[in-house]
């Protein structure tokens, strides 16, 4: 479970995000929707510990993520935003190496690689360089690694860009495989169709605040719009009129 | 497996899949370097050694006034050409066109015997003789201090003979001899030749991990492989050491090809021939190593630490060629003005290398204090250096 209180970040003058709130329960997928430079980026980089908010909480399985950013690291897989593969590595490797930054030694190791390889498809590709691989293989292997070490929260930056229909179903399934086995589930993404095929709950950001806490159904009511796109829209203009 | 044995092992293990760069990298610089540097060297001497063996022919205008001289000069191997530029009519016309022959390279050097040659000498006056050279010509220098080598000792000779046969004896003529006592040894002489050795080994140690620090720091960033790597749980600083640690052994390497190299490559320089003993052994390339050594910890910590200032590879490349060339200055330097080996001077870092491996050239002893103050001096700046790269680490600049 990931629980974010008051969250502010600024970078010189551009306050990114301020007094960002909401909750991600274990066992659902949570997505972050949001126009671009709505500050999306910029929360889930600071969930991922990479960045250190100026302000508020992050609680990931109630660890700390300020103060013991290790510990929280352990429990958490991310996927940055246009995050990339080492390309003189074989997709095995790629994998293999954060399997070991995680600590998994030995055959734990093995059996966890094997598994995460075979549920993102990569087996015709495991021992090739990454070099040659589509945008989708990439996004394959760089969910693999990041999942390897059976993390209890998976946190993916707008996972599903520049990917064809194949790969994004590929990842849906696993998303969704995640969600069942009891994985809390974070991941941005501007895209309506895909949030509304995948999200348990919806958090919208614009401008730097969460606009709307909910359900698909909670937004459309909230809103009085029936398609979610204009509620999405109604929701963000909401929020640019304060 | 504890983090940083998995970073070290995996940056290494990227690095060799990057055989070729690593290839141009470890055999351009460090292995065909001294090579080179030698094959250069020996031509020049072989050259030297040549010149001043061989015989050489100079044209000779009015030679025919000076018979005795031109026994002189053939005997010191210089024949001369008695008829050259005969065509161009009198002697003046003659001279002048042995000076613009000359003058357009033609020919390195020529001498005029003046038209009252015999006269001068006869009545015991100075007989004029030029030697028409071009001074700024590298190629005419030797052989014209050869020409006016041999014209002086004949004037010597002469000069005795004149005194003697008005009952003088010849010392009275030269109140002081000049001898020569070398205190250099072979050793020495030869690090006239070799001081560059020294600053090629610190060059090729900072040019050996360039590229290295560069792929695992700003082009890990550029690929975007960095933000991921740095939610992994692993201590910023343990990331920092493993990348210099990367670094440092692609560097070491470099160090000792590059002083193998020299050891086996020197072996092929006609030094005996020059009076000169190369003090290059094993014992010495050893010894090189081990000085040397610490400053690969600075370089490969200066190298990481300039290039994670950056963004992207160019801007890398940039930031780590001033890199390579600010700590080679002090040696520079010092190759201008010729420093003694000192305690403060043990304190710059590359100067201090550079300066022990001088002396370890020139067989001299080596002083324990000089030593220690050296590698502590150099630890002390790659500590600082890693510090800062933490420090860079642990900032949000570098994801941002």
């Amino acid at each position: 479970m990931i629980e974010v209180t008051g969250l502010s970040k600024r970078f010189g003058d551009v306050q990114a995000i301020e007094g960002v709130s909401f909750v991600a329960p274990k066992g659902r997928i949570t997505c972050l929707l949001g126009p671009n430079g709505a500050g999306k980026s910029t929360t889930l980089r600071i969930l991922a510990t990479v960045l250190q908010a100026d302000q508020g909480e992050v609680q990931i399985d109630g660890v700390d993520a300020r103060k013991e950013p290790l510990e929280a690291r352990r429990r958490i897989g991310v996927l940055p935003h246009g995050s990339s593969v080492y390309g003189n590595m074989t997709a095995r490797e790629n994998i293999a190496y954060y399997a070991a930054l995680q600590g998994l030694t030995g055959a734990a190791a093995e059996a966890r690689i094997d598994r995460v390889i075979g549920e993102l498809y990569l087996e015709q590709i495991a021992d090739r360089r990454a070099r040659g691989f589509s945008q989708g293989q990439h996004i394959r292997v760089s969910l693999a690694r990041c999942m390897v070490h059976d993390p209890s929260i998976l946190i993916l930056d707008e996972p599903t860009n520049g990917l064809d229909v194949l790969t994004t179903r590929a990842l849906r399934h696993v998303i969704l495989e995640r969600r069942d086995a009891g994985c809390c589930v974070l991941f941005s993404s501007h895209v309506m169709q895909e949030v509304a095929a995948l999200c348990d709950q919806i958090v919208i950001i614009s401008g730097g605040h969460v606009a709307v806490t909910g359900t698909a159904h909670d937004i459309r009511i909230a809103t009085g719009k029936d398609d979610l796109e204009d509620a999405f829209l109604a929701a963000v203009e909401l929020e640019d009129s304060d | 497996m504890n983090g940083f044995l998995v970073v070290l092992r995996k940056e290494l293990l990227e690095g060799t899949r990057e055989w070729r760069a690593l290839a141009t990298t470890l055999l351009v610089a460090p292995l065909l370097g001294p090579f080179l540097f030698v094959g250069i060297t020996a031509f020049t001497m072989h050259q030297a050694i040549d010149d001043v063996a061989a015989a050489i022919e100079i044209p000779a205008i009015g030679a025919g006034r000076a018979p005795n001289l031109v026994a002189h000069l053939r005997q010191s191997l210089i024949d001369v050409d008695a008829e050259a530029f005969a065509d161009q009519g009198d002697h003046t016309a003659r001279h002048e066109a042995l000076r613009e022959a000359v003058r357009r390279g033609e020919v390195e050097v020529g001498i005029v015997v003046a038209e009252d040659f015999a006269e001068a000498l006869a009545a015991g006056q100075a007989a004029r003789v030029w030697v028409v050279a071009d001074s700024s010509s590298n190629r005419a220098r030797p052989e014209a201090n050869r020409v006016r080598g041999a014209l002086g000792s004949w004037s010597a000779v002469m000069g005795g003979i004149r005194l003697q046969l008005r009952g003088i004896h010849p010392t009275v003529g030269a109140p002081l001899a000049v001898l020569r006592d070398d205190v250099s040894t072979p050793s020495r002489r030869a690090y006239l030749l070799l001081g560059i050795v020294g600053y090629f080994v610190l060059f090729a140690v900072l040019i050996g991990g360039s590229q290295i620090a560069v792929d695992i720091t700003a082009g890990e960033r550029e690929r975007g492989s960095l933000e991921p790597l740095l939610a992994m749980p692993i201590m910023r600083e343990t990331l920092v050491l493993a990348k210099v640690l990367a670094t440092l052994v692609v560097m070491t390497a470099s160090l000792a090809i590059t002083v193998t190299s020299f050891a086996v490559a020197v072996q092929f320089l006609p030094l005996g021939e020059l009076g000169m003993t190369a003090n290059f052994g094993v014992v010495v390339a050893v010894q090189m190593f081990l000085l040397v050594f610490p400053f690969a910890t600075l370089a490969a910590a200066l190298m990481v630490a300039a290039a994670s200032l950056t963004r992207s590879f160019r801007e890398a490349q940039t930031y780590t060629s001033i890199a390579m060339i600010a700590p080679t200055l002090p040696v520079v330097f010092a190759a201008l003005r010729p420093l003694q080996d000192s305690v403060p001077l043990m304190l710059v870092p590359a100067l201090s290398q550079h300066l022990l491996l001088s002396d370890v050239l020139r067989a001299e002893a080596l002083d324990p204090l000089h030593i220690v103050t050296s590698v502590a001096s150099t630890a002390a700046v790659a500590a600082v250096l890693v510090w800062l790269t933490v420090r860079r680490f642990r900032s949000e600049k570098l994801i941002l």
